[in-house]
């Protein structure tokens, strides 16, 4: 049911998981008003995670990557129009004008609109074998060319770079991985995480060039054929993808003057500088419930749970966004799973033995859990969402700060229920 | 082919042919069964494609790996003894019919 005062009718820009999921939760909370899921890609929304995963492994079919069939639009009558992204808003008209000329009028509008890969200055448009991924159609196209590639150079050693070069090490190929810093996944995982990872992608041979940066590009008749670092080394290569990490899709609603500051700038409620606009997902800079600063985050989680909380709110039930965040990274035999957000300076503590292939870090800011990082030990993940959503809590702070404090994956998962049942 | 019935906590329920190799989640995702969400398309990592499954065909299905265990314990309704995720329920030749109940709500 709507509240009497809602709208009558929501246009969600871009259908990733954040659009799609708003979409679909309108409906689920009984809004019965209109929706309009914009959408500039071809095709049915679909997942992106599994393109650096699953998909691009080969162990993910192309029909599986969209959230619903063509059908499921249709029965909850959600209005999706595919390949016609938004092109500008009128804020004072309360519409949005699409590529193709159609003119929207919305009473709550919420962007979705994701993020793009950030673009380096050594990058030439139009050479052939340079890659990015972020569609269907980048995997779809970097899959073809790595089944003839004997060498694969990945600039970036984040999650999406590593994910890459697990893959392309999988399908046989050389591969090399480029990082500016000096560890890898310097800005999702603390140290003891970014070592173990680093050990164990070299142990499968793939070669890492860290703490070097990428002065240009080689190319023979057009197509990429070395990367110069500024070593001074040229390593020669059939193809580059680029894993340099996202920026914020924000020109729409900079041009439509909202706030904007890494991300469209949202409150806790995801309520953007104009109440009647929304934004969720990559794209938003929202405040940390649980660090007193502003954060934005790429992950299907975030994505998910904001679309949630605007579901919710448009509906009249009108809540704060508070979640601990989680994401995940599928490399090789790794299955890494994370738990709420390090800072630079976290006292990290290891829980059991990274040998054995399955451990998490504990990272703690003082005393205060903030966040845990798990290899292959769901148990722990799950705990740890829990403990850190209790993080200031005086019982956990407690046990962590004795010395003699059990923090087996049995000691912690007795703790979460604990949590949970008082929740 | 199996026939899986999902039935609703209002008692409405919808049968599918599932193909051998396809997840009980997968196919309620592309037939359009409301009650399912599996947000992160499979990959253990949600719990939001909690079913539960009545006992006699508790053998019929694939056994429970460790990580589907620990993600049970995050479920949005109450897990018992006949949780499952259906991300993890892929079907064979062998099982001819089976009915799950979807929770009230997901998250």
């Amino acid at each position: 049911m709507s509240a009497p005062t809602g709208p009558r009718s929501v246009v969600v820009v871009g259908a990733g998981h954040a659009g799609f999921t708003v979409a679909s939760e309108l409906r689920s909370e009984g809004y019965d008003g209109q929706i309009t899921l914009l959408d500039e890609h071809a095709g049915l929304p679909y997942q992106r995670p599994p393109l650096s995963k699953a998909y691009l492994n080969g162990d993910l079919a192309a029909d599986e990557l969209p959230f619903r069939g063509a059908a499921y639009y249709e029965r909850e009558g959600i209005d999706y129009l595919a390949e016609d992204g938004a092109v500008e808003i009128s804020r004072a008209d309360r519409t949005v004008t699409t590529a193709t000329g159609r003119v929207i009028g919305y009473d709550a509008l919420v962007l979705a609109t994701g993020a793009a890969p950030i673009r380096a200055p050594f990058v030439t448009e139009g050479l052939l074998g340079m890659h990015e991924l972020r569609t269907r159609a980048d995997a779809d196209r970097l899959t073809r060319e790595m089944r003839s590639a004997t060498r694969v150079l990945v600039i970036g050693g984040g999650f999406i770079g590593l994910e890459v070069a697990c893959a392309a090490r999988k399908h046989g190929v050389d591969v090399h991985v480029v990082e500016l810093r000096d560890r890898v996944m310097s800005r999702a995982v603390g140290r003891t995480l970014s070592r173990y990872a680093l050990d164990s992608h070299r142990a499968v041979g793939i070669h890492f060039h860290l703490g070097v940066g990428v002065t240009s590009i080689g190319a023979t008749r057009g197509r990429v054929s070395s990367v110069t670092l500024d070593s001074g080394e040229t390593l020669t290569t059939d193809l580059v993808v680029l894993g340099l990490g996202i920026t914020p899709r924000t020109e729409l609603a900079e041009k439509a003057g909202l706030d904007v500051d890494n991300g469209i700038l949202v409150n806790e409620y995801l309520e953007t500088s104009d109440p009647a606009i929304s934004a969720i997902g990559d794209c938003c800079s929202f405040p940390y419930a649980f660090g007193g600063r502003r954060i934005r985050l790429e992950s299907v989680q975030n994505a998910t749970d904001q679309a949630r909380t605007v579901a919710k709110r448009l509906t009249g039930r009108r809540e704060p966004y508070v979640a601990v965040p989680w994401f995940w990274s599928d490399q090789g035999g790794m299955k890494l799973q994370m738990a709420g957000i390090g800072g630079m300076d976290d006292r990290e503590v290891l829980h059991g033995d990274p040998a054995s292939g399955r451990f998490s870090v504990l990272r703690f800011d003082g005393d205060r859990l903030v966040c845990g990082e798990s290899v292959n030990s769901a148990g722990d993940h799950v705990s740890l969402r829990t403990l850190i959503a209790h993080g200031a809590d005086p019982e956990l702070i407690d046990h962590f700060s004795r010395p003699d404090g059990d923090s087996s994956p049995t000691a912690l998962k007795q703790l979460a229920r604990m949590l949970r049942g008082r929740a | 082919m199996t026939k899986v019935t999902y039935h609703s906590p209002t008692g409405s329920a919808v049968t599918l042919d599932v193909p051998p190799g396809v997840s009980i989640m997968q196919a309620a995702v592309k037939g359009g069964v409301d009650g399912i969400l599996a947000d992160c398309g499979g990959q253990r990592q949600c719990a939001t494609c909690h079913v539960y499954v009545p006992e006699q065909y508790a053998d019929q299905l694939p056994p429970m790996s460790e990580d589907e265990d620990d993600m049970l314990e995050i479920t949005a309704c109450e897990r018992t003894e006949r949780s499952r995720l259906s991300c993890q329920l892929v079907m064979n030749d062998d099982i001819d019919h089976i009915d799950v109940e979807l929770p009230e709500h997901q998250r």
